[in-house]
């Protein structure tokens, strides 16, 4: 046993190391945010990248003090290099697309990354020698404290302090501090953006390469480095404030001690705990510690947001074509395909569910697996605890759905844009904690199995038949909710706030019915994949299920009806046929993924529509 | 009557059909289906299991194949998600038409394969994951698995860690299935062992995610005098590093399951800990003649040393076939009959798989951890054969639900 205060200080002290080398990913990507407004995905892929390349550099320079500080600068410098790349290749083209599309590309690029992680480096991890003069421990207090550690508590301060006269001293500085206020006022002055932005997301960069550099003498490097960062660097640049990076500082030490004491007194809190604390600062501080409200700021759908036309006859003929086709599936397919479709319908309803709150409602949800979820967890429970038919099931899986949004709704919507998105991102997090962790009731990681459709429902033609007519009814529905006058308040809200205020809309009230339909929404389609699975795990809460939720969402086109459908179909079904035909899915993926942003930069159908509309000329937009 | 032309005819039209007369003679290929996480976290187990099964394939296919056919493996990536294994399963089985099901690595993706297993009514022989539920609890009769599971293990190491001194006892595991299934089991067979003993810290890091310094320091300030780990991968190489730096393993027993097998020791390099009391694989020092063959193959084709992963990978190909053998066809009943006492040759030696709960008696190796030449290694080490820490079936039934 140690003594308390030689405890308290050293555990203090391990919390601010980890807290370091988190302040240097985060602090790139608040940057990068404030002022190109990209979601950079990509960023934890870059932070994966300078570990690897420091690795092989230190491998190759020998492992002295001039090899190793050597290999990591070089490290630092190429994934500078890399970054300087995709801005210019990828993300450049696209600055113009709405506000969330980046995220999308920013996406491909984290799939591609991870594909050529492996084949370059192989499976294994890869531990990389200490810190030469660094490689010891110091006494403090009567316990051993590694070296390593004390420096990267001092390069941590250091970089703090040069961001800080960077952006305080230099012209350079000012302009960027300039442009996250305002940058349509920067551009307006005649300052050259692209240069300004490339330049702003090499300095991002450099700075997650050198955060995933210094790494390397503390943790093996691995393939699955980058997403484990990105999620955790997220929470510091909110609970900090988007674009301050003394609040990333602030946030990160935050985060790194209260979980290095949370370690010592409940350890199964550290699967949650940085986002319990964004949750209680988001709520006391809407816009993070350090941070100020945005000028300038939109909601997503708004930017170039065309006007939502129903579709005359022709496309209503379109539409019942379409559902006769999928009607006739089962007489020319086989079961696996009508499974695989099954899968797709199911997907389509969790993407338009999410449509009608990134679209219409002009509200960004990063956390939207958690009603999908939960409503497979409440049909699950259903089933197999209180024995309900399958009708009751999913009737509980959408109140369960409509539930959760209500609750998440009634704490979130007090936000706004990304500071919303990231409060969702946080409630869906907490509930997969408790889904992860509440092993009596959920099982766990185990999950709950045995939940397999009735005798009627167990053909895949009948799943199949049944999954189509209830996509269908939602589809018909939400088309019609989207132009009730309902929907055409709650468009306007997402428009003209002020203005809808001013004819005595309520866009609060308004907004959290919208929510609520979604999460029902989800809930339904939750509970129906939960029978087709015949079970549920705490994967369908998870953040990766919320990114193909809204990678489904983009690729089809954000501002349409059918596009949420397309997004999911073409999605999923080239997910499932590269897994199993292609070895390395992720790169094939990534480089569909990156051609669909370049070339149809309002996603599928938008490209789509727009170039039929120029065709008769009917300016459609 | 036969005119000249229409015997032309004949003729011709038979000589075209002589191929495939001739290919319906050889017989179609048994059709297995194989589904493990070949992306996601776990591809360093992965990949040598799969360069495993793969030489297993060849050998049994050189040698005329099972029942006079051979054997078509069809293998799918799950990416490490139970759902993406279902989909998967659910191809393979309805899409594809396999004989029967093989592979899976975590815990969770091999409960939710074997659940498919039992719907769909299909053989499943699991090949790697440890959770003690797949055979007991939640066990099934279509669903069969190859790898001693956590709580054989777990009672392996204990055997060896009762007759040590400490009292005072910390547990580090990661916070899922396996991790808290392997705690579980090895402080009940510690507490079968001894009465003496005392928990006075557990430390449950997120899979993948151990914030070493501060778990290491939460460790310590409990002063234990001995500790249980059940961390892998890069979870072992953080806790090992951060906890040398800061002394937690001078003069303490650590009694680790899985440490000695090469995926996780070979990352380590010299920096592997010494002294360690681990269950693992030293292929570098087995001599017999079933693992000899086995490595000279698999150096032959792969190129490389095997990993534990090859030997399991290699074994359930091997189980497959016996399986296959003795059943003398393809229908399900038939197969799981014969999976119920069948014995297979191993690279480890023969094992069988129990009737009472479908678990094979292939054991693991305990010993103590050394470096040597800047490679960590285990030495002192003995084989555990399986079937000595098995419950018997009168206990078994009272662990498995009903059929």
């Amino acid at each position: 046993m140690s003594e308390p205060l030689a405890f308290v200080v050293v555990q203090f002290l391990a919390g601010l190391a980890s807290a370091s080398d988190l302040f240097l990913v985060a602090s790139g990507l608040s940057i990068i945010f404030g002022v190109t407004r990209i979601v950079n995905f990509a960023h934890g892929s870059l932070y994966m990248l300078g570990a690897y390349l420091a690795w092989s550099a230190v491998r190759a320079f020998g492992t002295g003090p001039l090899g190793f500080w050597g290999g990591v600068a070089v490290a630092a410098l190429a994934v500078m290099a890399f970054g300087i790349l995709v801005e210019m290749t990828l993300l450049r083209r696209i600055y113009r697309a709405p506000e969330l599309f980046q995220l999308l590309a920013t996406f491909a690029v984290v799939l591609i990354v991870q594909d050529l992680v492996v084949l370059t480096w192989g499976p294994e991890d890869r531990l990389g020698p200490r810190a030469p003069g660094f490689d010891g421990s110091v006494t403090i207090l009567g316990q051993r404290f590694p070296e390593y550690d004390l420096l990267l508590i001092a390069l941590g301060l250091a970089v703090l302090v040069l961001l800080t006269l960077l952006f305080k001293r230099t012209r350079w500085g000012i302009l960027v501090r300039a442009a996250t206020d305002d940058r349509e006022m920067v551009a307006a002055l005649g300052v050259h953006q692209r240069w300004l932005f490339t330049s702003v997301f090499a300095l991002g960069a450099l700075l997650a390469g050198l955060g995933g550099a210094l790494q390397v003498p503390r943790v093996p490097v691995h393939a699955s480095m980058d997403l484990q960062v990105i999620v955790e660097a997220f929470v510091v640049v909110v609970v900090g404030g988007l674009g301050s990076v003394s609040g990333a500082y602030l946030a990160a030490v935050l985060i790194g001690v209260l979980n290095a004491f949370g370690i010592a007194i409940f350890p199964q809190i550290s699967l949650v705990l940085a986002f319990l604390v964004m949750a209680f600062v988001l709520a006391v501080r809407p816009h993070g510690l350090l941070g100020r409200p945005q000028a300038g700021g939109r909601p997503a759908g708004a930017a170039a947001a065309p006007m939502l036309v129903p579709a005359g006859p022709r496309g209503r003929a379109a539409a019942a074509l379409i559902v006769a086709v999928f009607a006739a599936m089962p007489l020319v397919v086989g079961d696996y395909s009508l499974a695989v479709l099954t899968e797709v319908l199911i997907f389509a309803i969790f993407a338009a569910s999410l449509n009608l709150l990134l679209g219409p409602a002009g509200l960004i949800s990063f956390g939207h697996a958690a009603y999908f979820g939960v409503g497979a967890y409440g049909a699950a429970l259903m089933i197999t605890r209180l024995g309900l038919p399958f009708a009751g099931a999913v009737a509980a899986g959408i109140l369960a759905g409509v539930l959760a949004a209500a609750a998440c709704a009634a704490v979130c919507l007090r936000l706004s844009g990304v500071y919303l998105a990231m409060l969702t991102l946080a409630f869906a997090q907490i509930v997969w904690s408790i889904a992860f962790q509440w092993y009596d009731v959920t099982g766990g990681d185990n999950g709950i199995l045995g939940v397999w459709p009735p005798a009627w429902l167990s053909s895949a033609s009948a799943f199949y038949g049944m999954t189509l007519a209830i996509a269908a009814i939602v589809f018909a529905g939400l088309r019609h909710l989207v132009f009730s006058p309902f929907g055409l308040a709650l468009r306007g809200c997402r428009d003209h706030p002020v203005r809808a205020e001013a004819v005595g809309l309520s866009p609060q009230r308004l907004r959290f019915i919208a929510f609520t339909v979604a999460g029902g929404l989800a809930g339904l389609a939750g509970s129906l994949h939960a029978v087709f699975k015949g079970s549920v795990f705490p994967d369908t809460l998870a953040i990766p299920l919320s990114v193909e939720g809204l990678v489904m969402v983009l690729i089809g086109g954000i501002n349409t009806l059918t596009g949420p459908v397309v997004g999911a179909a073409v999605y999923k079904l080239l997910h499932i046929l590269l897994t199993s035909y292609a070895d390395s899915w992720r790169l094939v993926m990534g480089c569909l993924i990156a051609t669909v942003v370049v070339a149809f930069p309002e996603g599928i159908v938008g490209g789509v529509q727009r170039r039929l509309a120029g065709d008769v000329g009917s300016g459609r937009r | 009557m036969l005119d000249r032309r229409h015997f032309l005819i004949a003729a011709g039209a038979m000589a075209a059909l002589a191929p495939l007369a001739r290919r319906a003679h050889a017989a179609p290929p048994i059709r297995v289906g194989e589904i493990n996480s070949y992306s996601g976290g776990v591809t360093a187990f992965t990949f040598p299991y799969r360069h495993g099964w793969q030489l297993a394939l060849d050998e049994i296919n050189a040698a005329g194949g099972v029942l006079g056919r051979p054997i078509e493996v069809i293998s799918r990536d799950d990416g490490g998600k139970p759902a993406d294994a279902i989909t998967a399963a659910n191809e393979l089985v309805t899409g594809e038409r396999v004989t029967l099901l093989m592979g899976t690595f975590l815990s969770n993706v091999g409960l939710a394969v074997s659940d498919f297993a039992r719907q769909k009514g299909v053989l499943f022989l699991a090949a790697e994951p440890l959770s003690d539920a797949l055979i007991w609890e939640k066990g099934n009769r279509y669903t069969f698995r190859l790898r001693p599971s956590t709580s054989m293990q777990a009672n392996m190491l204990a055997d060896a860690a009762a007759k040590l001194a400490p009292q005072r006892w910390a547990s580090i595991a990661p916070n899922y299935e396996y991790g808290r299934s392997a705690v579980a089991a090895f402080k009940a067979a510690m507490a079968a062992r001894r009465g003496d003993l005392a928990w006075v810290e557990e430390q449950w890091p997120p899979l993948f995610k151990l914030d070493g310094g501060p778990t290491v320091q939460a460790l310590l300030n409990a002063g234990p005098q001995a500790i249980f780990n059940a961390t892998f991968a890069q979870d072992l190489s953080v806790f090992v590093r951060e906890g040398e730096a800061r002394g937690l393993f001078k003069d303490r027993e650590v009694i680790s399951l899985l440490t000695g097998e090469p995926e996780y020791l070979e990352p380590l390099g010299a920096e592997a800990p010494r002294g360690w009391l681990v269950t693992g694989y030293p292929w570098y020092a087995i001599d017999t003649p079933e693992h000899n063959a086995f490595l000279a193959a698999y150096r032959a084709r792969v190129g490389d040393h095997p990993r534990l992963g090859s030997v399991v990978g290699y074994a359930a190909m091997k189980s497959v076939a016996a399986i296959l053998a003795r059943a003398g066809g393809t229908e399900t009943e038939r197969l799981i009959a014969a999976a119920r006492g069948v014995g297979v040759d191993t690279p480890f030696g023969p094992i069988v798989y129990r009737p009472e709960d479908h678990q094979s008696t292939m054991g693991a190796f305990v010993g103590r951890t050394d470096v040597k030449d800047g490679k960590g290694i285990m030495v002192d080490w003995v084989y555990a054969d399986g079937a000595r820490f098995l419950p018997p079936a009168e206990e078994v039934r009272k662990l498995r639900p009903a059929e």
